[in-house]
């Protein structure tokens, strides 16, 4: 009994306990923040990439693939036994895009992604991250009118209150296509007009462009305003114009319109830009833009714009050709590497374009055969069974996390390792709290003589400081975790706070791409972070309570 | 000597290290108290005096020689059980008084039965010791000053607490160790009487080490120390 009561006097008068309880206090607090970010982090990095790959890949290793993917999805569902939700299947390889800013020709290097609208949504979220409202419910590869969300959709709160504004997404689509077709148009009348042009008295561009466009629209629509030059678009529509054409044209339109049945106009016929697309293609938003510091995103090309994708057959050797595709969509998984890699297109096209058909018989081929599997099915068993059903010499097998292996084991790595680091903060607060009860033994020393002279046993001595070690390990472990989940459930408020004070910027959503610092505490870790701490400060304070429990009783009581 | 003793010392001898070579204190004392005696052990600084105390109450172990408690030996008992006997059977008293500075006077004396028993067991007789405690204070004048810290006591305040809480346990045994050293003389004839009514009225066995011879014919019997021997009884 009077170790419980001495410990709770000790904790009561020895001040100098208190810098023990605020070492592993700071300590216990800075590893549950650190620890709930990066597992806020973790989790984000995970559900991006979780949320463009599916469960499982299937995957041929050449490049041209293999053939007739329905009878491999039979195949799939027999091996794999009942554990799948849904499979779609893809065509991907490697190709440059090149699109033209200002009169340059960019090229980036990109994943080209041939994917069944249909069926595609089974298997990921790509869906969801598309900036079309109506091309998040149902894909389409058809160019939109307008409507294109001008702030980030999956921003928290309301829209463009905390995300990043995208003014030049007002005009994508139809108008601004129209737009960009008039002033190519009025270019190339300037270039031709060149000879003249000295003489006529000079416009500004947008009323030359108005111009154009009042000419070019029989019913006088209003001209759509440009990629980033501010103004909203025009609410019109290219079937606007439908009363100036014919039944037949509006059909041929219709037609061309859609990427599965052709991919340019039939032979003889004259393509108009400002009415027709060609094959739709839907980039990562990476390729195509850019976050200013202000957060706000300026865009290279937008919806409408053409650009040029060059790509290998799949024949033998591979040939390069190269096409032009209408840019209907961006897609923003937040996770840039996909964003500034992926390009997807509709299969059947892609499958056209590289020869993937069997000429005899029809028989499409393809790369790859994505897999979602019911919740709650084991990943990697599905994934032996399909690698034992199918020989490895043809076919690949992996899950999302081995896709992502490397990335994965690397921030579990920097975890660990951090973890450790920390941890290092509570041992130093462990040196603190030897170092101090040291401290409190020599100062005690004749009240622990006094307590074996009353028949305290060296035992129980010992227990005194052990007990003491625990109350600090306890308390401070306890402050700590209030502290640190004061901390992390407010770190946002925190960060807009030491903004305001610093004048700087301490998160920049432009790196991060996204909005709020992620945190999730996780009670397993916060269970280890306080039983740790706990047995540092027993396990300090383990050595003045031996010295103080080896203390002579006379020697003791004889202590000044 | 008598071989009904309650605490008897026999042929012990005790050496301290002592810069390069070795100090013998004790050099072959023989000491009983009888059950209800009330023994003076008077001698000179560095005569063995509190060294002979500190054998007798178990707080040090004799080089050779043997401590009998009740006829029983036991200063060969395993560390355990001699903590036990200076908790349950012998009583100390200090020149310094030696109170625990954290605890008030009331928790000072309970502090023996505290040591004593573990919590649950504390939970039950809590409430009768807290009632002998504040008997015992009572009993020495100091039932108004229950909750005072040591630092807030006199020097003869701190002696009678000192004194309630050697008491609190029934000692078979009192040893107290130049009990009035500290004190003035008011204080310290306070606390001889107190002394002397205990073993008057009580019956308990007091040995009492003191330098002073007058103090020490407040006992009914006086053994002088000299040079580590019982000089005479």
């Amino acid at each position: 009994m009077y170790k419980l009561l001495l410990c709770w006097r000790y904790l009561r008068t020895r001040w100098i306990a208190l810098v023990c309880v605020a070492s592993v206090m700071l300590g216990v607090a800075t590893m549950i923040v650190v620890n709930a970010v990066m597992a806020g982090f973790a989790h984000e990095m995970q559900s991006r990439i979780h949320g463009i790959l599916s469960d499982l890949v299937f995957e041929s290793h050449s490049l041209s693939g293999f053939q007739d993917p329905k009878w491999h999805m039979e195949e799939i569902s027999r091996a794999a036994g009942g554990d799948i939700e849904g499979m779609t299947p893809t065509v991907a390889v490697p190709a440059m895009l090149s699109f033209q800013v200002r009169g340059q020709w960019l090229t980036r290097q990109v994943m080209f992604i041939g994917i069944d609208e249909s069926t595609h949504s089974l298997v990921s979220d790509f869906g969801s991250y598309l900036q079309h409202p109506e091309n998040r419910r149902q894909l389409s590869f058809t160019l939109r009118d307008s409507g294109y969300d001008t702030f980030d959709s999956q921003a928290e709160g309301q829209a463009g209150e905390n995300g990043p504004t995208r003014p030049a997404m007002a005009g994508a689509g139809w108008p601004h296509r129209r737009m960009r077709v008039a002033r190519e148009k009025l270019w190339r009348e300037k270039m031709g007009a060149r000879g003249d042009a000295a003489a006529e008295p000079a416009r500004p561009i947008d009323q030359q462009v108005d111009a154009v466009l009042a000419a070019t629209n029989a019913n006088g629509e209003q001209p759509a305003a440009t990629d980033d030059s501010a103004g909203p678009p025009s609410d019109s529509t290219s079937d606007s114009t439908s009363d100036s054409t014919s039944d037949s044209t509006q059909a041929a339109v219709a037609a061309r319109r859609d990427p599965f049945r052709a991919v340019r106009p039939e032979e003889g016929d004259t393509m108009d830009p400002a009415k027709e697309q060609f094959t739709g293609i839907v980039p990562g938003i990476g390729l195509a833009s850019f976050r200013d510091s202000d957060g706000v995103d300026r865009f290279l090309v937008l919806p409408g714009d053409d650009v040029k994708i060059t790509f290998p057959t799949a024949g033998t050797p591979p040939k390069a050709v190269s096409d032009t595709f209408t840019i209907i969509d961006f897609y923003e998984s937040k996770m840039s590497e996909y964003d500034s890699n992926f390009v997807f297109v509709p299969i059947a096209a892609l499958q056209r374009m590289r020869g993937m058909f069997d000429p005899q018989t029809g028989i499409p081929s393809v790369n790859s055969i994505q897999i979602r599997l019911k919740p709650g099915a084991d990943l990697n068993v599905v994934r032996d069974r399909l690698r034992k059903a199918f020989p490895a010499e043809m076919y690949a097998v992996s899950t999302w996390r081995d896709k992502q292996g490397p990335l994965l084991s690397a921030v579990d790595m920097e975890m660990a390792v951090l973890n450790i680091l920390l941890f290092l903060i509570i041992a130093v607060a462990g040196f603190g709290i030897l170092a101090i009860f040291f401290m409190i033994v020599v100062e005690k020393t004749r009240d622990i003589g006094i307590l074996k002279s009353l028949g305290a046993g060296s035992a129980g001595i010992a227990g005194i400081f052990l007990g003491y070690g625990l109350f600090l390990g306890l308390v401070g472990a306890g402050v700590g975790l209030a502290l640190g989940l004061a901390i992390t459930w407010n770190i946002n408020a925190i960060r807009t706070g030491v903004e305001w004070c610093t004048g700087q910027r301490v998160f920049d959503p432009s790196i991060y791409y996204f909005f709020k610092i992620p945190t999730i505490v996780d009670p397993f870790t916060v269970a280890w972070i306080i039983a740790g701490a706990v047995g540092i400060a027993v396990a300090a304070s383990v050595l003045p309570a031996l010295r103080a429990a080896r203390l002579h009783p006379v020697e003791a009581l004889r202590h000044d | 000597m008598t071989d009904d003793a309650m605490l008897r010392v026999r042929d012990v001898r005790k050496s301290y290290r002592s810069g390069g070579g070795m100090l013998e204190v004790l050099r072959g004392v023989d000491f009983a108290i009888e059950p209800g005696g009330f023994a003076a052990v008077i001698g000179q600084s560095g005569s063995g005096k509190s060294t002979l105390l500190h054998l007798m109450g178990l707080l040090d172990a004799p080089d050779s020689g043997e401590v009998h408690l009740d006829g029983v030996r036991i200063d060969n008992l395993p560390a355990t059980r001699r903590d036990r006997l200076r908790n349950t059977a012998i009583g100390m008293v200090f020149q310094s008084y030696h109170l625990l500075p954290e605890l008030n006077a009331l928790e000072n004396v309970l502090a023996p039965l505290m040591v004593r028993h573990s919590v649950l067991e504390w939970m039950r007789v809590r409430a009768s010791a807290r009632e002998r405690a504040r008997g015992l204070l009572d009993r020495f004048g100091l039932g108004g000053r229950l909750h005072h810290k040591p630092r807030q006591l006199s020097g003869g305040e701190m002696q009678r607490v000192a004194i309630a809480r050697a008491l609190v346990t029934e000692p078979s045994v009192l040893l107290a160790d130049e009990p009035t050293g500290n004190l003035d003389e008011a204080s310290g004839a306070g606390i001889l009487d107190a002394l002397c009514e205990l073993n008057r009225r009580d019956g308990l066995s007091i040995v009492l080490v003191t330098h002073d011879a007058a103090i020490a014919r407040r006992a009914a019997r006086i053994v002088r120390l000299a040079a580590g021997r019982v000089a005479d009884a």
